[in-house]
């Protein structure tokens, strides 16, 4: 066994997300420290890595989604519209999901054809050759204040799912006013409002949900010569989609899936405006 | 237990009462597909890790969706994954006695000797196929594991629920989830990582 078995646990709720703030720094300085306890740490990780690469969930097959749809029919006895029944979607939630897929797949078409047309040659050189450069680091900060934001206690500064008590909240915090839209409707509950650091600056971070995932949405203002093109990016396991808009720079984290932020940043900007 | 009071459900009360209210009736069912039936593929992923097999999983979650449906009313609008899977475990060990004590008693190592039909279809890559190979492998390794450390394992890296939800499902403290987790880990370490990852055993 380990050398600690007292920090084995805790070592499982760091990489878990379980931990709150003053167990996460106790075990990370310890971990600093304690060769044996990395080492633990690393084998988890690899354990943890092998099975996300592994299609390993099992999906209902189709035959059984049928038969439920039927039971439910059964159950909820015969009603005027019963003869339209075989005609409800299997399930409202996907197939919503799928429209809303769509849509973020052309919005982010017409990004694309913004920045090839919009720009000149030389900062579309640049355009190419900066999400390497200058991103990758932005990404760190990023990533590793949305993983801070999930230990216990630290996600939020105002809990709540009423956009204008956020929005409100920001105000003399930020010399900025992030829009705070409601996104419910769509499977993005908002959580609240924090502030947060990036590059040594205080930024607003607006989180929400999707499903059991939180999404730190970060909002800053936009630099002068920063690109006024989307990101979509993929960095150490999470997502990562950056959009300009209104002289603001946002960036989106979370680990759900890049397809999953892209519609979110199509709902949070059409959404947004006035 | 504390936490959320999952009643059992009451059938006969509440498939008496569902005849009275046909209209009613329509609303349930349409506040029962929006909340319960995107979580389908998770009932069938623990039910299928929790009894081996496709077609016991299959009947399990059939079961489990005719209780949940006929205990809707109970649900008081907490998250509808975790209630759901508690559900679909109590099924599983409601079922226990019957067809899936055969399926849980099943040699675990027979695995190795039939290769899925999707594996020998012609002209697969080679790479699509050792992936395929892999997941099958990694998959019975999994299902190898005793019954609490999978059931925890499932929950935790396949279904992303925090270990106070399924602390909740298996009806055990938090503490023991951890412990358990952390077992399930070491062992699929041992069964799975080459020796240089593997941490050093004492």
């Amino acid at each position: 066994m380990s050398l600690h078995p007292d920090k084995l646990l805790l070592i499982h709720g760091l990489v878990d997300g379980e931990l709150d703030a003053a167990n996460t720094v106790a075990i990370e300085t310890h971990l600093k420290s304690c060769g044996d306890c990395r080492a633990e740490l690393e084998q988890i990780q690899a354990v943890r890595e092998l099975i996300a690469a592994a299609p390993l969930r099992e999906r209902a097959p189709e035959g059984l989604h049928k038969r439920i749809e039927l039971m439910i029919d059964a159950e909820a006895g015969p009603a005027p519209r019963a003869s339209a029944a075989p005609h409800r979607p299997v399930m409202p939630g996907r197939l919503a999901w799928n429209g809303g897929g769509v849509a973020a797949h052309v919005l982010s078409g017409r990004w694309a054809s913004g920045l090839a047309t919009g720009l000149v040659a030389a900062s579309l050189a640049l355009a190419v050759a900066m999400p390497q450069l200058t991103h990758t680091d932005m990404e760190d900060q990023l990533v590793q204040s949305h993983v801070r934001s999930l230990l216990v206690g630290h996600l939020v500064d105002i809990p709540t799912s009423n956009r204008h008590v956020v929005k409100p909240w920001f105000n003399g915090k930020v010399d900025f006013a992030p829009p705070v839209p409601e996104l419910a409707d769509e499977g993005f509950p908002l959580v609240g409002g924090r502030l947060d650091y990036i590059d040594d600056h205080e930024v607003a971070a607006i989180v929400y949900r999707r499903r059991l995932h939180v999404i730190n949405l970060f909002v800053r203002p936009a630099r002068t010569l920063s690109l006024p093109g989307g990101v979509v990016a993929r960095h150490e396991g999470y997502s990562l989609v950056r959009w300009t808009a209104g002289g603001l720079e946002y960036w989106a984290v979370s680990d759900v899936d890049t397809g999953d932020l892209k519609l979110f940043r199509q709902l949070y900007i059409s959404r947004a405006m006035p | 237990m504390t936490g959320r009071g999952l009643r059992w459900p009451r059938l006969a009360a509440s498939a008496g009462r569902r005849t009275e209210d046909a209209p009613s009736g329509q609303d349930k069912a349409d506040a029962f597909r929006r909340t319960m039936m995107p979580h389908m593929d998770a009932a069938y992923n623990l039910a299928r890790y929790l009894t081996r097999d496709a077609n016991a999983a299959e009947d399990i979650v059939q079961d489990a969706y005719l209780r949940a449906y006929r205990s809707f009313e109970t649900w008081r609008g907490e998250a509808a994954k975790p209630w759901l899977l508690t559900i679909v475990r109590n099924c599983f060990l409601n079922n226990v006695g019957g067809a899936a004590e055969r399926l849980t008693g099943r040699p675990v190592h027979d695995y190795g000797g039939e290769l899925p039909s999707e594996l020998i279809e012609t002209g697969t890559p080679e790479s699509q196929l050792a992936e395929k190979n892999e997941a099958a492998m990694l998959r019975a390794t999994i299902e190898q594991l005793p019954e609490p450390f999978r059931e925890t394992l499932i929950l935790r890296e396949l279904e992303e629920l925090s270990y106070k939800e399924i602390a909740a499902i298996a009806q055990v403290p938090i503490g023991t989830i951890m412990s358990r987790l952390a077992r399930a880990r070491q062992m699929l370490a041992d069964l799975l990582l080459p020796e240089s990852v593997r941490k050093a055993r004492s």
